[in-house]
């Protein structure tokens, strides 16, 4: 996904803004002439220069807006992509309720069949895989690895 | 002496062995998987080192970078398809030898040349950090700033192909570095009232993101077929010796080229491949013979990538300044495991230094069994499925993610990483100097506040002590050089020339 150097160079002129603007607020040190806004101002000021010039350089080449990538083109990609994006965010958002095993249980089917794994061999491999992962990670190194739904099966 | 014994007792110990052998296997299996890369075998690495002592967390890391850069070159002379960016650079001239039968010589070479290089490297890490170290004590705060500076410079300036792109991803990694309580005020910066933020975006989450999530990512969009590898291979060994009589030079100058590479911050082994296989073919007295199958260039860039790993570690631990992103997520590890790089380390715990650089030698030794044995079972590692691999590693990821914090918070910041690098690498911006600026910020403003305090705002101060104004002097070459350079650049090539998608 090939994004026009201008528009890169002008959402992060907005945001090297956003950032001079949000530091005013930032008290200055007790004592000492330099405050915490000195640093992020000075880059602040470097990543506007340098996003300017970008943006500027961008405008003089004949470049599309954007050009999507072949794999982003396809659908069934496109799908896997998404699926990848989306188990993340379902990991992180159920994990505490759902519990790990489940969790794992879920990304790792939907990713394999995104992947185009046949379905048995992705359901084996995702029991396989949560159970040598919770092994590992809980029991070995001692990680807290939620339960879930699964709280009154702990071992 | 009592602490290269000390040392010695350090890692002759079983857990130290296992770990040295279970990560140097894994390091080869990384490695020779197309698309998995010896940054992402870190990365992947760190949760489980994050649960063991400094020395075998330290050497799993070691063994598992040799590893995985040599590996890297398997599915490069077998499938043309270069297993880590370490080994791009050689991929058509090994696969030209395996298509004139000489498939094993091309990996013989890799493996053996990859020992020796990393062999010197690790020398040159033995003989430079201490002296650099001695040199390093005497630095004030002035020296700091310029020596962190040069750095960040280097990794913008030398080693990227868009140096605006590598400052702006530079400038992200600083003003993400600078996010929370930790700066000399201590004051909560971008923090937006939430306690997750108030320590700072995690480096670890970060980095897993934008190394491992980030080739998940491109993998599921990635529309090629990888080919499959059916042969057997015969004996790697035969012929080394006739080819280190014959290319003692280029072994050396790929060796060399590689560790100066492998210091400098920023520029890693994969820089190093290509800038000594490039030179390989500009000094060979039979350069018509490149690109055919000829043994000269995989053998000085071979030595090349093994031995900026070596190299990439001079910096890091005599300054803490990371050499490559490998040592970045090193030095994540060491500050974790209380072994804080700088040059008070050789002074108060010589034995964790001394026990650092036996692993490297180790770990280059073990390369060559486990090397022959990844020859070997190749066809077997090539045919392993990525749509069954990925997914598991996604898994992995989250929980090595959260396993350094317990946070479920560290995962949004390694989707969000990991989406961000995506981005920034389609649209041809390096990332390596975005990690250097979140590692480095801290240390560049501490440095600078502190200079400025000290000098009472004298901007003069920074340049009247010998070594700062050397270093001074360094820095501003390099920016008005690359600034010169890509001046001729632009007004050589006419401005309408459309810019490659």
């Amino acid at each position: 996904m090939r994004i026009h150097d201008s528009l890169i160079g002008g959402v992060l002129l907005l945001l090297s803004l956003a950032v001079l603007w949000h530091i005013q607020g930032f008290p200055p040190a007790a004592g000492q002439q330099y405050g915490p806004a000195l640093f992020p101002g000075l880059i602040a000021i470097g990543l506007g220069a340098a996003s300017a010039v970008l943006a500027w350089q961008g405008l003089r080449t004949k470049q599309p807006w954007l050009v999507l990538s072949e794999g982003l083109r396809s659908p069934r990609h496109l799908a896997a992509f998404a699926i990848t994006v989306g188990s993340m965010v379902f990991y992180i958002l159920l994990s505490e309720t759902l519990g790990f095993i489940v969790c794992s249980l879920v990304v790792l089917v939907a990713l394999q069949w995104a992947c185009g794994v046949r379905p048995l061999l992705a359901v084996a491999v995702a029991i396989a895989a949560t159970l040598v992962i919770h092994t590992c990670f809980y029991k070995l190194l001692k990680v807290p690895l939620p339960w879930g739904l699964l709280q009154r099966f702990a071992w | 002496m009592d602490a290269v014994l000390l040392a010695l007792q350090m890692v002759a110990t079983p857990t130290v062995l296992v770990v040295m052998l279970l990560s140097g296997i894994f390091g080869m299996f990384v490695g020779a998987v197309p698309g998995l890369t010896a940054t992402m075998a870190t990365a992947l690495l760190v949760p489980i080192t994050f649960f063991l002592p400094p020395v075998p967390a330290v050497a799993a890391i070691v063994t598992a970078t040799a590893m995985a850069i040599f590996a890297g070159d398997i599915p490069g002379a077998l499938l043309r398809i270069p297993g880590t960016p370490a080994s791009a650079a050689y991929t058509d001239e090994s696969y030209a030898m395996t298509r004139k039968g000489q498939g094993e010589t091309a990996l013989g070479i890799g493996l053996v040349f990859s020992c020796i290089g990393g062999l010197f490297g690790t020398v040159v890490l033995i003989v430079a950090a201490p002296a650099l170290a001695e040199v390093a004590i005497k630095f004030s705060s002035f020296e700091y700033f310029w020596l962190v500076l040069l750095g960040l410079s280097c990794a913008v300036f030398i080693t990227s192909d868009t140096p605006l792109k590598g400052l702006i991803t530079l400038c992200l990694g600083l003003l993400l570095g600078s996010v929370g309580l930790e700066n000399p005020a201590g004051h909560p910066r971008f923090t937006f009232n939430s306690p997750d933020l108030l320590s700072g975006l995690s480096l670890i989450p970060a980095m897993i993101g934008m190394f491992a999530i980030s080739e998940l990512i491109r993998f599921t969009l990635d529309t090629s077929k990888v080919a499959e590898f059916k042969a057997q291979i015969g004996s790697v060994f035969k012929g080394m010796g006739g080819l280190m009589r014959k290319y003692p030079k280029q072994t050396l100058r790929g060796s060399v080229l590689g560790t100066a590479v492998g210091i400098l911050p920023g520029a890693g082994a994969d820089i190093a491949a290509w800038m000594s296989f490039a030179m390989s073919k500009k000094l060979s007295k039979e350069p018509e013979k490149f690109g055919t199958g000829h043994p000269e260039g995989l053998v000085e860039a071979g030595a090349a990538n093994n031995s900026a790993l070596a190299g990439a570690w001079v910096p890091a631990l005599v300054f803490g300044i990371p050499g490559d992103s490998i040592t970045a997520i090193v030095i994540g590890v060491l500050y974790m495991k209380n072994m804080n790089p700088g040059p008070m380390i050789f002074m108060n715990n010589p034995q964790n230094v001394y026990a650092v650089f036996i692993v490297f030698i180790l770990a280059n030794l073990l390369m060559l069994p486990l090397g022959w044995a990844c020859i070997k079972a190749s066809a077997r590692i090539l045919r392993m499925p990525r749509n069954v691999l990925m997914p598991i590693i996604l898994v992995f990821c989250l929980v090595g993610a959260f396993a350094i914090n317990n946070a479920l918070f560290d995962l949004w910041i390694l989707l969000g990483f990991g989406v961000a690098a995506w981005v920034l690498e389609e649209n041809g911006f390096p990332v390596a100097p975005a990690i250097l600026g979140m590692l480095l910020g801290k240390m560049l403003e501490e440095n600078f506040i502190t200079s400025m305090i000290k000098s009472d705002g004298s901007w003069l101060a920074f340049v009247e002590r010998p070594i700062a104004a050397g270093l001074a002097i360094f820095t501003l070459l390099l920016w008005g050089g690359s600034g010169w350079l890509a001046w001729r650049r632009r007004k050589l090539r006419p401005i309408t020339d459309p810019v490659p998608a």
